[in-house]
C-alpha cells in the first residue's frame, strides 16, 4: 500500500479484528479490508452500503452474473486485484470456473446469453472510454436485457469503476489464490456490509 | 431491483461536506479533476482517467508538497468517485434516452 496510514493506522477495534483474522485463518488481511476499515465513517461505511446493493440487493441478475460483471470491468480497467477477487466470487456462486475464465478472455464466444454479453459489451466501453451512448444501449436492449437490468448492471459498474481505482492507486498487494477463495467463500456467505 | 441512488447520495455528500482532513474546496476540485495544481493535479487525473498508471512518485510528490496522508487518502478517494459518478451519470442518460423513443 503506497499509504501508510492504510496498513497501519487504523483504531484499536480494527487492529483487534485483523489480528483476530490472523489468527483463525492464518492469513493476513487484505488490502481491500484495509481499506474499507481505515477511516471508515468516511469512505468505507458509506461505500459498503453502495457495493452491498449493488452486488447482494434484489435484481434479475444472479449473484454470479454480478459478480462476473465486476471481474470483467475490473479487467477492462486492469486492476489485477479485483479481477482474481471477483473472478474467484463468480466461480464459486456458478460452480462453474470455465465460463469466467472464457469471458474475460474473449466475451464474444464466452458461453453467456445475449442479455448478459451485450451488458458486459457496454460496460467494458464505459470503463474504456469513460461514457456509452444511446445506440450503446439500444443495443443492448435489442439483446433482451430488460431496463432495470442495465440499471443494476450500471450499479455494479459504479461500485468497481470506484474500487479498482482505488486499489490501483493504493496499490493493493495481490496475495496467492488461496486467500482469492477464502475471500470468495466469505463475500458469498456474508455479502459486502 | 437494486437501487443505489440514495446510497451514491451518501457517499458523495459525505467526501464532499463532510468533516475532513483535506479542505472542502480541495476534495471537490479532487471529485471534478479541474483547478488543481502540481504536483496534486497529476495525481488526480491518473486517478480518474487510469489509475494503473499512478506510481510511488506520483504519491511521494503530494506527500512533499505538504499534503498529510489523511489529506492524500481523501483526494483520491474523491477523485476515484468523482470519474465513476461521471460515468455513471452518463450510461445513465444514454438509457434514458434510448428507452424514451
Amino acid at each position: 500500500m503506497r499509504l501508510a496510514i492504510l496498513d497501519d493506522g487504523h483504531g484499536f477495534g480494527a487492529k483487534v479484528m485483523f489480528a483476530m483474522i490472523r489468527l483463525f485463518s492464518g492469513q493476513r488481511v487484505v488490502d481491500a479490508v484495509k481499506l474499507v476499515m481505515y477511516r471508515p465513517d468516511f469512505y468505507g461505511g458509506p461505500m459498503k452500503q453502495v457495493t452491498h446493493e449493488a452486488m447482494r440487493g434484489p435484481s434479475a441478475w444472479s449473484i454470479g452474473d454480478r459478480e462476473l460483471m465486476a471481474a470483467f470491468v475490473s479487467k477492462v480497467n486492469g486492476t489485477e486485484f479485483c479481477i482474481k477477487a471477483h473472478s474467484a466470487v463468480a466461480e464459486r456462486a456458478y460452480g462453474d470456473g470455465g465460463r469466467v475464465s472464457a469471458t474475460l478472455a474473449d466475451v464474444d464466444s464466452a458461453p453467456i446469453g445475449e442479455p448478459l454479453r451485450a451488458t458486459l459489451k457496454m460496460l467494458a466501453k464505459l470503463a474504456r472510454e469513460g461514457s456509452v451512448d444511446a445506440n450503446d444501449m439500444r443495443v443492448v436492449l435489442a439483446a433482451g436485457t430488460s431496463r432495470t437490468q442495465i440499471e443494476d448492471a450500471l450499479a455494479v459498474s459504479f461500485a468497481f469503476n470506484v474500487t479498482d481505482r482505488l486499489a490501483d492507486a493504493f496499490a493493493f498487494a495481490v496475495p496467492g489464490p488461496k486467500v482469492f477463495q477464502a475471500g470468495a467463500k466469505f463475500l458469498l456467505s456474508r455479502g459486502y456490509r | 431491483m437494486s437501487n443505489i441512488g440514495e446510497a451514491r447520495k451518501v457517499v458523495v455528500a459525505r467526501i464532499l461536506e463532510g468533516e475532513g482532513h483535506a479542505s472542502h474546496a480541495q476534495r471537490k476540485a479532487a471529485f471534478d479533476n479541474a483547478g488543481l495544481v502540481e504536483p496534486l493535479r497529476t495525481m488526480v487525473d491518473k486517478v480518474a482517467r487510469s489509475a494503473r498508471t499512478v506510481t510511488d512518485q506520483d504519491v511521494a510528490a503530494a506527500r512533499a508538497s505538504g499534503l498529510s496522508e489523511d489529506q492524500i487518502f481523501e483526494l483520491i478517494v474523491c477523485a476515484a468517485i468523482g470519474q465513476a459518478v461521471r460515468q455513471d451519470d452518463a450510461a445513465r442518460a444514454a438509457l434514458e434516452a434510448a428507452t424514451k423513443e
